[in-house]
């Protein structure tokens, strides 16, 4: 089931948003569809639920060209030492793109987790284990909120019960303190800071931070402030998809 | 009868205390554990530093050796961290390979060394393309009482303060690095990141060093790493129940007061080793 919907301005409500949002240098940003990549804008993003037939739940989430392709499992039976008696054991795979697994996969499998740990509602499903797969298809920027918002469209898809969604969104600073949103691999490369948060859709809260580089505090308020508008609307984004799934079965 | 009620419901043992503004072992919900710092006690590293906060204590020990810079950036050396965390400091972590928390703490002081630019790379490079130094920094927690992170970047940064490289010169003709064991420099140090670590209470209250136990009850951690310049290098919050952005303010005050105090004590041990 593929719902190809762009989150660029001048589709819909966004525009006004878009265009209110000032850019550190004080010029209005180009709302035009197909302009620069990131800016105050995100790229274009489009996802498909339930490619895979064999887990309980599926996505693949595509932001521009950067690709990430969800698996999970769940709840399912889980191990001895594992077992918690009073909650479900939340499991997080990341698969790189090439080469095995290392120190820095395990480090934001253990991001995802945690993110996702404080959004399921385990305790509904105690002594069993909810286990995410994410493999990297192809990464062009934003690897980490893509894989953030392709866990969150999976767990939909499995019909995890959560206490709210939460989706990804990166920051890059350029060397001037300029911020765009959902950077290129380019902008990254070139950025001074990244900053990654996942942001919850109740009230908008911080759920994950993840920072590289150094940034000024009002920067990283500022940081935050473009990401929670960016949010609502990759939120809206998921309600669209997620309609779309359920009104054509 | 409390060590009762402590067994079969901590949390609501737990918020009996946070509502009176303090903790089981009697500090202030802002008030971090006594700090102690100890450097140069492993003779055979080429700088050590053992940092204790309250209980949880971790031993940094740097060894240099020598490499061939990497191909991409000849004129630059490295630094490899790894934290070790192993049975001997708790029994939630089992023998074997690195765990998952071990693996997420190395990644985190990897990071906060890249982006805090503590040492340039550049400043360990003896011969461009041909020679540099590799500075091992082995960080083993020997007693694990909550609050890793701040104590590993501690430690860190005094046992880099505390390193002494030996002079090394290019002999011309036979192309051989010389090393001279009696004259030694310390390292550049160019920044001084401190981190500070939260635990975050049913969504809305904050304190400051948790325990282990304190940790287990939290529904969330935030560390904030912050520089002299009141820069910050890394805000690291994984997961947990999610904070609005006056939060976040609250606790980057709080890094900042914590940062005064860690340069402090830093200074008074570097001095008192002189």
């Amino acid at each position: 089931m593929e719902t190809g919907l762009p989150a660029r301005p001048g589709s819909g409500s966004g525009v006004g948003r878009w265009g209110r949002v000032p850019r550190a240098e004080g010029a209005v940003p180009a709302v035009a569809m197909g302009s620069e990549p990131g800016g105050c804008a995100l790229r274009p993003f489009s996802c498909e639920l339930g490619p895979l037939g064999r887990p309980d739940g599926s996505a693949a989430f595509l932001q521009g060209d950067t690709s990430v392709l969800a698996g999970l499992y769940g709840p399912a039976e889980v191990k001895g030492s594992r077992e918690l008696y009073d909650q479900a054991t939340l499991e997080v795979l990341l698969k790189p793109k090439v080469g095995l697994p290392g120190v820095f996969e395990k480090s934001r499998e253990q991001l995802i987790r945690r993110t996702c740990e404080a959004v399921i509602l385990g305790t509904l499903h105690p002594r069993t284990s909810v286990t995410i797969v994410l493999q990297v298809v192809s990464d062009a920027g934003s690897l980490l909120a893509c894989c953030l918002n392709a866990a969150c469209m999976g767990l939909m898809d499995a019909g995890l019960p959560m206490k709210s969604l939460f989706c990804g969104v990166t920051c890059a600073l350029d060397a001037d303190g300029a911020l765009s949103l959902d950077p290129t691999a380019k902008q990254e490369k070139e950025a001074r800071a990244l900053l990654t948060f996942a942001i919850s859709s109740v009230e908008r809260r911080v759920l994950m931070s993840t920072t590289k580089g150094t940034c000024s505090v009002e920067e990283l308020q500022r940081c935050i402030a473009a990401a929670q508008r960016a949010a609502d609307a990759v939120f809206r984004f998921y309600r669209d998809s997620i309609h779309r799934k359920y009104s054509k079965a | 009868m409390a060590a009762g009620f402590k067994t079969v419901e901590p949390l609501e043992y737990y918020r009996r205390f946070l509502k009176e503004n303090c903790r089981p072992d009697g500090r202030e919900l802002g008030e971090f554990r006594t700090t102690t710092v100890n450097i140069g006690s492993i003779t055979t590293a080429d700088g050590s530093a053992l940092v204790k906060l309250g209980n949880t204590t971790v031993i940094c020990g740097i060894k240099a050796e020598f490499a061939e810079p990497p191909a991409e950036s000849s004129n630059k050396g490295y630094i490899v961290p790894n934290v070790d965390l192993s049975p001997l400091c708790s029994s939630r972590f089992r023998p074997g390979p690195p765990g998952e928390e071990a693996q997420a703490a190395s990644q985190f002081i990897a990071d906060v060394i890249e982006n805090s630019e503590i040492i340039m790379k550049e400043d360990l490079c003896i011969a461009n393309g041909k020679l540099a130094w590799v500075l091992y920094c082995d960080l083993i927690c020997l007693d694990y009482d909550g609050n890793i992170l701040d104590a590993c970047t501690f430690a860190l940064l005094a046992a880099l303060k505390n390193v002494q490289l030996p002079t090394v010169t290019i002999n011309e003709e036979t192309g051989l690095a010389e090393v001279n064991l009696k004259q030694t420099n310390p390292l550049n140090i160019r920044k001084h990141p401190v981190a500070t670590s939260f635990a975050v209470f049913d969504d809305t209250i904050l304190i400051v060093d948790p325990t282990a136990e304190e940790e287990d009850l939290a529904t969330g951690t935030v560390t904030i790493v912050m520089d002299e310049e009141g820069r910050l290098c890394s805000v690291n919050k994984p997961g947990g129940s999610g904070l609005t952005a006056a939060k976040l303010q609250d606790c980057i005050t709080r890094a900042v007061t914590r940062h005064k105090e860690v340069k402090q004590l830093i200074d008074k041990v570097i001095k008192s080793v002189k």
